[in-house]
């Protein structure tokens, strides 16, 4: 349904595009909730790019869950960057030949302009008095959290769990599996996705914690009151990036390179950076974090790469088929 | 006759090699990129299978259950008046055009712990919400207007002078029932019951809410094959598709087979005026 939504909005913009007035027109295919970051930050960079060069530049945006969006693109719609929130979706478009092979280089840090972290949040007051990965496989306690296999969400909470098993005392492969397996079975369900995990928790009251990203976190307080719940932040979490590329294909064909490079780099700027705080996305500009500590605190992470190698890598040995999920579901 | 039945029998073949065959043989294309050997070791592999039989149960059931209470609620329609009818007629049209995630998503809310339902069911020990019941439940809802609405016409075609005709030979309301009208009935039953069977099959939108897709106990074969385009494994999904669309039609010819079997018993046997002085004979 949103593969065909994909195309029917390429399609609208196919039709409206000689009609409009602007200068040069970009198209950011993104992922399922990013549309407040970029909602408020495509005007930014109209403005900028104005005062700049006197151009005018129109930003439309396609947003879909990750995997779609880079398929989509794969197959034809019409992207002049892809922003989104797996680097695996990127490598994709890499292999394919239409993201260039070295494009974590291509932008400053790994080429993902903010971050975000993976938190527990509980119930007021934390009843089961939750602190760490260890009381998450506690007999009784319920965890809320989206397909660990088909979900960017789950997948990275997976990831979460496993590296924090793997630098415990002694810890190693075959233990962090064994954690994952206890984990995995205090979960009464896996949610559709990172919404549909939320709504779970919130609405239907449903587990005594939800894990997801940090950013979330301020989307639930917005929804259902910021007295409905606690943030915790466990001892070792993700640091999840959301990586941005230049769709080089799409780019030479349309004439954009330079605006597209442009607005990619210009989520970097002191703008840029400020958006993404006040979306609720860690900054990678320490000047800006440091302006919006209240809403960050400290919180030990690791990146894929460090421990895993990359995503490619971690998802090979983990989410495909055969991977460490299916393993411990096999040996019930 | 009206003629025309050349170009309208080449409109037809067009249309449906278009519509139906090409997507079909391109699905069937890619999946012959795998071996024979390699589809059957996805398809039986622990999780598949497990998938499999929740699916085809899951959807078996819904359309048994949709087949009695669809009955019901369209011999209701067909026949008796009273107040609200047309409002009750067109509430059966509604999951046709309801999309299936906001179905999902309410029928989740409804039977979850807390919700409308699920908090008087929960505590006597039925979970619905995020359990294989659910998807029963969520396959169920989808598929009603399937059996109501083929039945519809079916019974409507049955004069109730019929009925009178077996009352006043004799036949008791049973065995009107039993030996008139649902021979006559039966074969419409058996397609509403194949439709909702076949659609039920295919649904993913709205059970994916309420199945909580736990592996080997609550996953569908549409969310395997989601999983496997989420891993860029498109020869995966198809083969898994091409696994599910083998044994629905296998599925699907069994009950049509049944249906052509029970249509021509039928017309081989008596007009209705007919069975209906049989059945009350049996009586007298």
């Amino acid at each position: 349904m949103k593969n065909f939504s994909v195309y029917v909005s390429a399609l609208l913009l196919g039709m409206f595009a000689g009609s409009a007035l602007a200068d040069a027109t970009l198209l950011n295919a993104s992922y399922d909730v990013a549309r407040d970051v970029y909602k408020d930050f495509n005007p930014l960079f109209q403005k900028h790019w104005k005062a700049k060069t006197g151009e005018n530049i129109e930003i439309k945006q396609s947003h879909g869950g990750s995997t779609k969006q880079v398929r989509a693109v794969a197959d034809g719609l019409e992207a002049d960057v892809v922003t989104m929130n797996q680097a695996n979706d990127i490598e994709f478009l890499a292999d394919k030949g239409l993201v260039t092979k070295d494009w974590t280089k291509k932008f400053p840090n790994n080429a993902s302009p903010y971050t975000s972290a993976m938190v527990f949040i509980v119930r007021k007051g934390n009843p089961k008095g939750i602190k760490d990965w260890s009381d998450l496989i506690a007999p009784g306690t319920q965890i809320i959290i989206p397909h660990p296999k088909n979900t960017g969400n789950g997948r990275n909470t997976y990831l979460s769990a496993w590296a924090w098993a793997l630098r415990q005392p002694g810890g190693n492969d075959a233990k962090a599996q064994e954690f994952l397996g206890k984990l995995l079975k205090n979960a009464p369900l896996f949610a559709a996705g990172g919404r549909d995990a939320t709504t779970t928790f919130m609405q239907r009251r449903m587990g005594d914690v939800l894990i997801t990203f940090e950013s979330e976190a301020e989307m639930i307080a917005k929804e259902f009151g910021k007295g409905e719940f606690e943030v915790v932040y466990p001892s070792l979490t993700m640091q999840t990036e959301f990586p941005v590329a230049l769709v080089e294909k799409v780019v030479d064909k349309k004439g954009t390179r330079t605006q597209a490079t442009a607005y990619l780099e210009y989520l970097w700027s002191k703008e840029g950076q400020e958006n993404a705080a006040q979306n609720y996305l860690r900054p990678r500009d320490a000047e800006t974090l440091k302006k919006y500590s209240s809403f960050f605190p400290p919180v030990k992470t690791f990146t894929v790469d460090e421990v895993f190698g990359g995503a490619n890598k971690a998802f090979a040995a983990h989410f495909k088929d055969g991977g460490s999920f299916d393993q411990i579901y096999q040996s019930k | 006759m009206l003629p025309g039945f050349g170009l309208a029998l080449g409109y037809t073949l067009v249309y449906l090699s278009l519509l139906i065959l090409l997507p079909l043989g391109g699905l069937i294309l890619k999946a012959s990129e795998l071996g024979f050997s390699q589809i059957i070791d996805i398809a039986l592999g622990e999780r598949s299978l497990a998938a499999f039989r929740v699916t085809f149960g899951a959807s078996f059931l819904a359309a048994a259950v949709n087949a009695f209470f669809g009955l019901i609620v369209a011999w209701i329609l067909v026949r008796y008046p009273f107040p609200g009818k047309r409002f009750v007629d067109a509430l059966v049209d509604l999951p046709f055009a309801l999309p299936t995630a906001v179905a999902g998503i309410t029928l989740a809310t409804l039977y979850a712990g807390n919700g409308w339902l699920g908090r008087f069911i929960e505590p006597l020990g039925i979970k619905v919400a995020y359990t294989p019941l659910g998807i029963v439940v969520a396959l169920t809802f989808i598929t009603l207007p399937f059996v109501v609405r083929t039945l519809q016409p079916v019974i409507e075609d049955i004069e109730t002078e019929v009925e009178e005709a077996a009352a006043s030979l004799g036949a008791s309301r049973w065995q009107t029932f039993a030996r008139v009208i649902f021979p006559a009935i039966f074969p419409a039953l058996l397609t509403g019951f194949a439709l909702a069977f076949a659609r039920a099959i295919g649904e993913y939108g709205s059970v994916i809410f309420i199945a909580g897709n736990l592996p080997l106990i609550s996953e569908i074969v549409p969310l395997l094959i989601i999983s496997k385009l989420e891993q860029y494994d498109v020869l995966g999904a198809t083969a898994l598709a091409v696994v599910m669309l083998a044994l629905s039609f296998i599925l699907l010819l069994a009950v049509n087979l049944l249906q052509w079997w029970t249509a021509n018993r039928h017309k081989n046997d008596e007009p209705l005026e007919v069975a209906a002085g049989k059945a009350s004979g049996a009586t007298t």
